[in-house]
């Protein structure tokens, strides 16, 4: 009953693979459509649960829990996303859900896992999938290529720097289980050796969460993957990273050690300015969201290096709100792109004309991502300034503070090419469908409502914590 | 709670209506297509919620210097974040000023804004909202959302219906101000951290470290000071204002200066008193440099609204004047300039919306000599511009006088200097006028003013001559609320 959430995504993952061989493949989409809701149910179902597995490798509990439900809450949204006909070649489509499948199945993994070496097959289970489809866009050309390769590359680096602060780590505790680390890292927690260990392991998912200074594939692999690829990619990962990062973190959480902190701290001032700064000059839509994601890594850290209970809380909070502003602005560029190319900030010239809907829903999710109230980015903003602030870094605090001021200029630019500028040749305006319509008003829903009403998900993920 | 709030005793919540009320209009807006029908709803929207605040003004208890109308609604109780609400004789004024001006402003865009009616009335009734939310909210983050939430209708307002210029006004405008915006977030952290409260009557006259206290009031001014605009943080102020349509314009200059210098009062003086005297002679300085500096720019301006934009930098160092001269004269003044100078700035933007609707250009030479052709006009326009240089009988004049009772008891010098920016106020308007009415007198023919114009303005006429000649009922208001401000302040730096 535990294993329910990760069962029901493999059984999706295998029928996948089944519709991949068999040559019939005209029930897949129907089939992925439904089944990550029946997964979602499933999880919702299974929120409660709590119990060790695999002797004590594999944690379930609420913290757990609630990020595998969020994880496939964004697995349906991003498969309700895709645009079939525009994105992926047809032929290509179940071994595409299948791989978002196993992907999604190494982040729930990842999600529970409690020991060392189960936390590097988790993480690797996720990162494949995502290798392999990179190149899956229609009108492949050496980009997608290039992209996958720099993926890989930089994604088996940092597995490798990983491994190796793994190594450091059990070296000193004698164990790979989370919970004995806990007890025997204190005494180390202030040596060279320690620190190392625990940064090098952290880099890991530094990786993943596209932090400072491993940041260097978003934005290539964000430019080359199709856009539905790139909504995956920047969001839900990142959930797990988040999760991983409060999980190790917390071997420094009973001593709190500055020297930890103070590295983090850089590491997240230098993650914001460099996200900020080169994404002021981005043309691109997809290259401007991975600069942007690079900032707000930074911004996630500052939850991290609270080291407070609060903090873990907060940088849920705020990882939950921008996989939902992010895939807003995903599902903009989706339905805008005629063929499945890419945007530029250009094309986005008269949008307002072309399609109210589109350009509100960008302006929210954009005044959401620079944290303007009452959004739910300000509201994720407000809580990570104060838990850190509480934790006595009121350094990265003002860092924060006037990162939020560069941003505008580029989320406003997004905001003023929508409304102000009007396009140089009319353009026919974007018809939508019904329920790409509901979906437009559910994202604009959700983030004006954890902008305003926060109520429960914060004592929610608090309890987790 | 009790000894800061008292709560609302109306059958139903009227500061949540006078908020609500128009966002609730905003959204009936966007579901109509119909450009008239959409048109009269944002005008009865904006006249009812005008009505609600008059009811507001009659049950307000004069009498108290407590807030009043309290609604009091947990919110987030992880953060201890309520919705606090409540006025006190400081803010009644300034949703008054809110709600009297909504409707004009819609009016004035009944024939200038061609395109997009819609959304323009949607951002527009947004505006108010949140103008009135951050008068009436009692709690910090409550406030920033409102605070900052106005600065998206109006950044769109700049952006989509602005002038020739836009998208350079827009910007700057939107990121000057969101940078005071977020040194203001951080100082509400701090204060949260050491209060456990966002709540800001409970943040009052606490007795923080001098040091504390230094670094709040350095945030916060920055803050206010870019929003008022003080001297060396205005220059974002003259592009939005010429940039911006007639009604942005009139809600920059009347209502949206008015929350730096209500930021000022509201959480300068009481939450860092020491500071803020400590500070006092560098803010009254820079106000003394704004009255003069605003006054000698206006002398060389050829384009009207940038001359009355200008104008507002002098007039708003009044404000400012009044505030850190410490007196009570000087804070009754203060709030009474800030409403005369909505009421008269705002006018003499309508003016300008008027003209520019029939000639197209802002420029004084092509607008010059319409004494003959628009008498009406002329009259209206001469009527406020005397008024906006203090003329005796006119509101402005009293609000200056009390401004300068308060100065000289604190500085000779700033008063002495504050009287001469007000002779140059007297020497722009004068010239800007002769121009208009006398000028050139090859003028082809333009319509006057309409009915519907002429309405729009008469209120104002009205509220012009009353505060210029019978202040008292304005100052009885907000008296207690004053007394209690200073005398707090006494006790403390004395």
């Amino acid at each position: 009953m535990l294993l329910l959430p990760e069962l029901s995504i493999f059984f999706f993952s295998i029928v996948c693979l089944f519709f991949s061989v068999s040559k019939n493949k005209t029930g897949v989409v129907t089939f992925a459509r439904l089944w990550p809701l029946c997964v979602l149910i499933l999880t919702a179902f299974c929120i409660t649960g709590n119990g060790d597995l695999f002797s004590g490798a594999y944690r379930v509990d609420l913290f757990s829990q609630t990020l595998k439900l969020l994880m496939s809450l964004g697995l349906c949204l991003v498969i309700l996303m895709l645009d079939r006909n525009k994105e992926i070649e047809e032929a290509y489509l179940p071994e595409y859900y299948m791989f978002f499948g196993f992907s999604i199945l190494g982040l729930m993994m990842l999600a529970s896992s409690v020991e060392l070496i189960s936390i590097v097959i988790s993480l690797e289970i996720s990162s494949y999938s995502l290798y392999a489809i990179v190149p899956l866009r229609k009108g492949q050309t050496r980009v997608q290529i290039e992209a996958s390769m720099k993926y890989l590359f930089f994604g088996a680096i940092s597995t490798g720097i990983m491994v190796f602060g793994m190594s450091y780590l059990y070296g000193m505790t004698h164990s790979t289980f989370l919970a004995d680390i806990v007890v025997a890292f204190p005494e180390f927690i202030s040596k060279p050796i320690g620190v190392l260990a625990l940064i090098l392991t952290l880099s890991g998912f530094f990786f993943k969460l596209s932090l400072f200074p491993f940041h260097f594939w978003a934005p290539d692999i964000y430019e080359g993957a199709s856009n539905n690829t790139t909504t995956f990619i920047a969001t839900i990962p990142k959930i797990a990273a988040t999760a991983l990062l409060i999980r190790i973190g917390m071997l420094a959480l009973p001593v709190g050690s500055t020297q930890i902190v103070t590295i983090m701290m850089v590491l997240a001032a230098l993650s914001m300015t460099v996200g900020n700064l080169v994404g002021l000059v981005q043309k691109d839509i997809k290259r401007l969201l991975a600069y942007s994601g690079i900032a707000h890594a930074g911004y996630l850290m500052l939850g991290i290096l609270s080291l407070s209970k609060e903090g873990n809380a907060s940088a849920l909070f705020y990882i939950t709100i921008y996989v939902f502003m992010n895939l807003a602005c995903f599902y903009v560029i989706i339905l805008m792109s005629r063929k499945g190319e890419n945007v530029t900030v250009n094309d986005l010239a008269g949008l307002s004309r072309r399609s109210p809907i589109l350009a509100l829903l960008l302006a929210v999710a954009a005044f959401s991502l620079a944290g303007i109230p009452p959004t739910g980015g300000f509201t994720g903003k407000l809580f990570l300034l104060t838990s850190a602030f509480r934790s006595g870094h009121l350094a990265i605090v003002i860092i924060g503070a006037v990162n939020t001021v560069i941003s505008i200029f580029y989320y406003l630019n997004l905001v003023r090419m929508s409304y102000s500028k009007e396009a140089a040749v009319s353009i026919e305006p974007i018809k939508l469908s019904l329920p790409e319509k509901v979906l437009c008003y559910l994202f604009i829903f959700i983030i004006l409502y954890m902008g305003i009403l926060p109520f429960g998900l914060l004592e929610l993920f608090k309890v987790a914590v | 709670m009790e000894q800061y709030l008292l709560m609302n005793r109306l059958d139903f919540p009227i500061l949540s209506t006078t908020i609500f009320l128009p966002l609730i209009g905003a959204i009936l807006v966007l579901l109509m297509n119909n450009d008239k029908v959409i048109k009269i709803t944002a005008l009865v929207t904006g006249i009812i919620t005008f009505l609600v605040s008059l009811f507001l003004f009659a049950n307000f208890n004069p009498a108290t210097h407590l807030f009043q109308f309290g609604e009091f609604i947990p919110w987030i109780p992880a953060y201890n974040l309520n919705y606090i609400l409540g006025i006190d004789g400081i803010t009644i004024f300034l949703i008054l000023l809110t709600t009297m001006l909504t409707p004009i402003c819609i009016l004035c865009s009944w024939t200038a804004i061609k395109e997009r009616i819609k959304e323009f009335m949607f951002c527009i009734l947004l505006m108010q909202t949140a103008m009135i939310g951050v008068f009436c909210s009692l709690d910090f983050i409550l406030f920033y959302i409102f605070w900052e939430m106005m600065l998206i209708p109006m950044y769109l307002l700049i952006a989509v219906w602005g002038g020739p210029k836009k998208d350079y006004a827009s910007i700057k405008f939107f990121i000057y101000t969101l940078f005071g915006s977020v040194f203001l977030l951080v100082a509400i952290i701090a204060i949260y951290l050491t209060n456990g409260t966002f709540n800001i009557p409970e943040a009052m006259f606490k007795g923080y470290s001098f040091s504390f206290q230094f670094w709040v009031f350095i945030a916060f001014a920055l803050a206010f000071a870019i929003k008022v605009p003080m001297f060396p943080f205005h220059t974002w102020l003259p592009a939005a204002h010429t940039e911006a349509p007639t009604a942005g314009s009139i809600f920059l200059a009347s209502v949206l200066l008015k929350m730096g210098t209500y930021g000022f009062m509201r959480f300068c003086l009481p939450i860092a008193p020491e500071a803020s005297a400590y500070m006092a002679p560098y803010m009254i300085a820079l106000s003394v440099i704004g009255i003069i500096y605003g006054g000698f720019v206006c002398l060389s301006q050829t384009d009207m609204k940038k001359l009355i934009a200008y104008s507002s930098v002098a007039h708003m160092g009044f404000v400012t004047l009044g505030i850190f001269s410490f007196t009570l004269f000087g804070f009754e003044g203060a709030l009474l300039q800030m409403l005369n100078h909505g009421i008269t700035t705002g006018a003499l933007f309508f003016c300008v919306g008027v003209i520019y609707e029939r000639t197209h250009s802002r420029e004084i030479y092509d607008n010059a000599g319409l004494g003959k052709i628009m008498p009406i006009y002329v009259g209206f326009f001469g009527f406020f511009s005397i008024s906006a240089f203090a003329f005796p009988g006119t509101n402005n004049f009293v609000g200056e006088i009390y401004v300068l009772i308060g100065t000289f008891i604190q500085s000779k010098w700033a008063g002495f200097l504050a009287v001469v920016g007000a002779v140059l106020a007297a020497a722009y308007m004068l010239k800007l006028l002769k121009q208009i009415i006398w000028g050139r007198t090859d003028q082809s023919a333009i319509k006057d003013m309409n009915a519907r114009e002429v309405i729009c303005l008469l209120p104002l006429v009205l509220f012009v001559l009353w505060v210029g000649l019978f202040p008292r009922p304005f100052v009885y208001v907000m008296e207690k609320t004053m007394t209690h401000l200073f005398n707090q302040l006494q006790s403390i730096l004395h």
